[in-house]
């Protein structure tokens, strides 16, 4: 059963996402950026999709369910999307986009294939158990592939203030949901992994929010000062 | 055993995103000089800033007219501030590695908020110059 504070952060969800669109506007970065607006409008849809199954349905009913999963599906793949945006910008100057489209489809195919391999066992609702462990799978290689790609830019002294906050953010929102549904699955109980998704499902408009509004394109900053430590003054 | 081995992975990498990403929006004003008006308004000793000074900076820069600009990023280092905070009583005295880097952190953004009270004496200055007019 959902409370007053699920709804109130569903409506804050949404409100971010609507928010994080006009920023993008605002800052004109639709073109460069186009996977962003596509995910945000993706996430826009699930969220209202779902707030009008759950007052048709209810929150325990199959519908529910199965419309919450299959969306996190193409969600999780919106993203891995926008993830595959920002490693062609960091490697633009190398043009290598070609073979890193190629190698993130190999990736997509290869974590499908072991998703499947983990649920072809139970037989009931094989479908779904592999909907769920795929989402589940592809959060933790979102981490990976995030952290590569921040160890990347940090080697190549990428110095765009932009898109390193662009992937940080990423990067945090990954992380969490990985160790949420990693939580999940070790307690499935516990209520905690939801606030976590509903959380997380805030903080990456309101940061990309932020970032488009408040840091222009041409903005610079040297990756060391962003990884070191204080200097002690 | 694989779920609590990305557990661990995520809650790490998730640390180190959050830090960097909190690095990377206060920055700016990390990397820039303080005024020796700065430091003689800010009262801070023998120019060593801790972060114990960072509230008393925070009530000092509410003191001064904004300008509008800086609003959202007082609110960021307010906020890394709090859950430095959170951390050092949560997990400061288990680690003292730990606790050494924390208070490295709350320094850094003691110094952010002089440099933003900086930044304010000095749009308020040119408000006051700008108010006054032409000289006769």
């Amino acid at each position: 059963m959902l409370g007053p504070i699920d709804y109130e952060l569903w409506l804050l969800t949404i409100l971010m996402e609507v928010a994080g669109l006009v920023c993008l506007f605002k800052a004109k970065a639709f073109t460069r950026h186009f996977t962003i607006p596509l995910y945000i409008c993706s996430c826009l849809a699930v969220d209202i999709g779902r707030y009008i199954i759950l007052s048709a349905s209810g929150y325990d009913s199959g519908a529910y369910f199965y419309f919450y999963y299959y969306s996190e599906f193409l969600i999780t793949i919106a993203l891995y999307f926008v993830l595959m945006g920002m490693y062609s910008h960091a490697f633009s100057d190398m043009g290598v986009s070609k073979y890193l489209r190629g190698g993130a489809m190999l990736l997509l195919g290869g974590t499908a294939c072991v998703s499947y391999r983990m649920v072809a066992a139970s037989a009931d609702r094989l479908i779904t158990h592999f909907v769920i462990e795929l989402s589940s799978n592809l959060y933790f290689v979102g981490v990976v592939l995030t952290y590569i790609l921040w160890g990347a830019m940090m080697k190549l002294r990428s110095n765009r203030t932009r898109e390193m906050q662009l992937v940080l953010s990423l990067g945090v929102y990954f992380s969490a949901l990985a160790a949420s549904y990693a939580l999940e699955s070790m307690y499935p109980g516990s209520m905690l992994w939801r606030y976590v998704s509903h959380l997380m499902t805030i903080w990456l408009p309101l940061s990309w929010a932020y970032t488009f509004l408040k840091v222009p394109e041409e903005a610079r900053l040297a990756t060391s000062s962003v990884v070191a430590p204080n200097p002690s003054r | 055993m694989i779920a609590a081995l990305i557990i661990c992975i995520s809650v790490l990498t998730l640390l180190q995103f959050f830090v960097s990403y909190c690095h990377s929006v206060i920055a700016e004003s990390r990397g820039c000089e303080l005024s020796a008006q700065a430091w003689e308004v800010s009262g801070i000793a023998d120019r060593m800033v801790r972060g114990d000074e960072f509230k008393r900076l925070l009530q000092l820069t509410a003191l001064c007219p904004e300008s509008g600009a800086d609003r959202t990023r007082v609110r960021a280092v307010t906020v890394y501030f709090s859950l430095l905070e959170l951390a050092r009583m949560l997990v400061g005295w288990i680690i003292p590695a730990m606790k050494r880097w924390i208070e490295s952190e709350r320094g850094g953004c003691t110094y952010a908020a002089a440099v933003m009270l900086d930044r304010r004496i000095a749009y308020s200055r040119s408000l006051m110059a700008h108010q006054a007019g032409p000289p006769l």
